[in-house]
């Protein structure tokens, strides 16, 4: 994968000094333009430690300046979703051991747009080809932002947790792992396959979903909020895979990309269970502490889901 | 925190929820057909509403609980 194009002076500094890699000095970066141009500059930084890129240097993930950069953008991130969450209407805390009920109350009382009720129901074909492009951001690396959180949790979540990485990774069958089927997914419908492909369509809403994955999974101080949207994500699929497994067929796009979500109905009814009690459940009794990251992971999720479905709809002009 | 076991189930009933079912094989459902287990970890309707029995497929959170 190539860089993607720039989105303003912020990311148009990063491209270029990844570029170059460890040849420059210092120098201060500029000033993002808007958060559209914030959010690609952090996307591209958290894609070093990823898959990279073939015309970034190798030497660019650990360089000191670049560190800085990343660092002041994760920082930035922060304090946003924090102040969403700080303002959303929460009740005091839970005990370590109702965590798994709370998950189900915050889930079940999110009222976000649906993409998938209108993927069932009414979207045109380039409507599902557009969130196609858009999750393809995620789901081609599909699991590996939660992937880094495993040693950072206690043993019972450290266990569950990797129950449902091995199904995520196919139970270590190459053809299985879920980046892959949706993978073939994309081909089966038209679209392009390969990793990061679309990244240069990304609303800036899908790249701030997927920084906050990426800055859950990697900071070890945010192990609670990784798990709490990962209990969220998990929550909220199984019954909307359904619904875009119907909407594809009515649509005509039988194939891979259907089996895909067929597979995410009965594997994330599983991943629910042990999202939510398993490894959430059992991380806020070894470390209560984690208690309200849990559930500002958890909100993150839905809250930044929510976002992307918002900017999609109002780019159909669909009211909802 | 001490260095005892803990409790890991081969079958688990969840509050509300479906039957976890850890290192299966073969499933017979309520028809008598026999399902080929592709995962470790699987997940059995209980609510008698899913639509890919004897999968649980999430229904059971949209059955208001008696």
């Amino acid at each position: 994968m190539r860089m993607p194009k720039a989105r303003g002076p912020l990311s148009e500094w990063v491209v270029a000094r990844l570029a170059e890699g460890d040849t420059y000095l210092g120098g201060s970066a500029p000033l993002p333009a808007d958060q559209d141009d914030e959010a690609i500059a952090l996307w591209t930084l958290h894609e070093l430690s990823y898959r990279g890129f073939e015309d970034a240097s190798d030497d660019a993930e650990r360089n000191p300046v670049v560190v800085v950069v990343r660092h002041d953008l994760e920082s930035s991130l922060e304090r946003r979703l924090r102040g969403r969450w700080d303002h959303a209407d929460r009740p005091n805390l839970p005990a370590a051991a109702d965590v798994p009920a709370e998950l189900e109350e915050l889930v079940a009382s999110d009222d976000g747009p649906s993409l998938a009720d209108h993927v069932r129901r009414s979207a045109d074909v380039d409507q599902v080809l557009e969130l196609l492009r858009q999750r393809s951001v995620y789901q081609l690396k599909e699991a590996d932002p939660t992937a880094w959180v495993v040693p950072h949790l206690p043993t019972r979540a450290k266990a569950a947790l990797m129950e449902l990485q091995f199904d995520e990774y196919g139970n270590g069958n190459p053809n299985l792992l879920h980046a892959h089927l949706f993978a073939k997914g994309l081909e089966s419908v038209g679209l392009r396959s390969e990793y990061g492909g679309y990244v240069d369509d990304a609303l800036p809403e899908t790249l701030e979903l997927n920084n906050a994955l990426s800055m859950f999974g990697m900071q070890r101080r945010l192990r609670g909020a990784a798990m709490g949207h990962l209990a969220a994500f998990e929550m909220t699929s199984s019954l909307p895979a359904r619904k875009i497994a119907q909407g594809l067929g009515r649509l005509g796009l039988d194939g891979d990309m259907v089996g895909y979500y067929d597979e995410h109905v009965e594997a994330d009814a599983v991943h629910e269970q042990l999202a939510a009690r398993d490894i959430c459940g059992t991380l806020a009794e070894d470390e209560p502490d984690q208690v309200a990251e849990i559930l500002f992971g958890a909100f993150t999720c839905l809250d930044l889901e929510s976002r992307v479905a918002t900017a999609l709809f109002r780019a159909w002009g669909v009211e909802r | 925190m001490s260095e005892a076991d803990f409790d890991h189930p081969d079958i688990v009933l969840e509050p509300h929820g479906p039957m976890l079912v850890r290192g299966a094989s073969t499933i017979r459902d309520a028809e008598g057909t026999l399902h080929r287990v592709e995962r470790p970890v699987v997940a059995l309707c209980r609510c008698d509403k899913s639509s890919r029995k004897p999968w649980c497929d999430g229904t059971h959170k949209v059955i208001p609980r008696r």
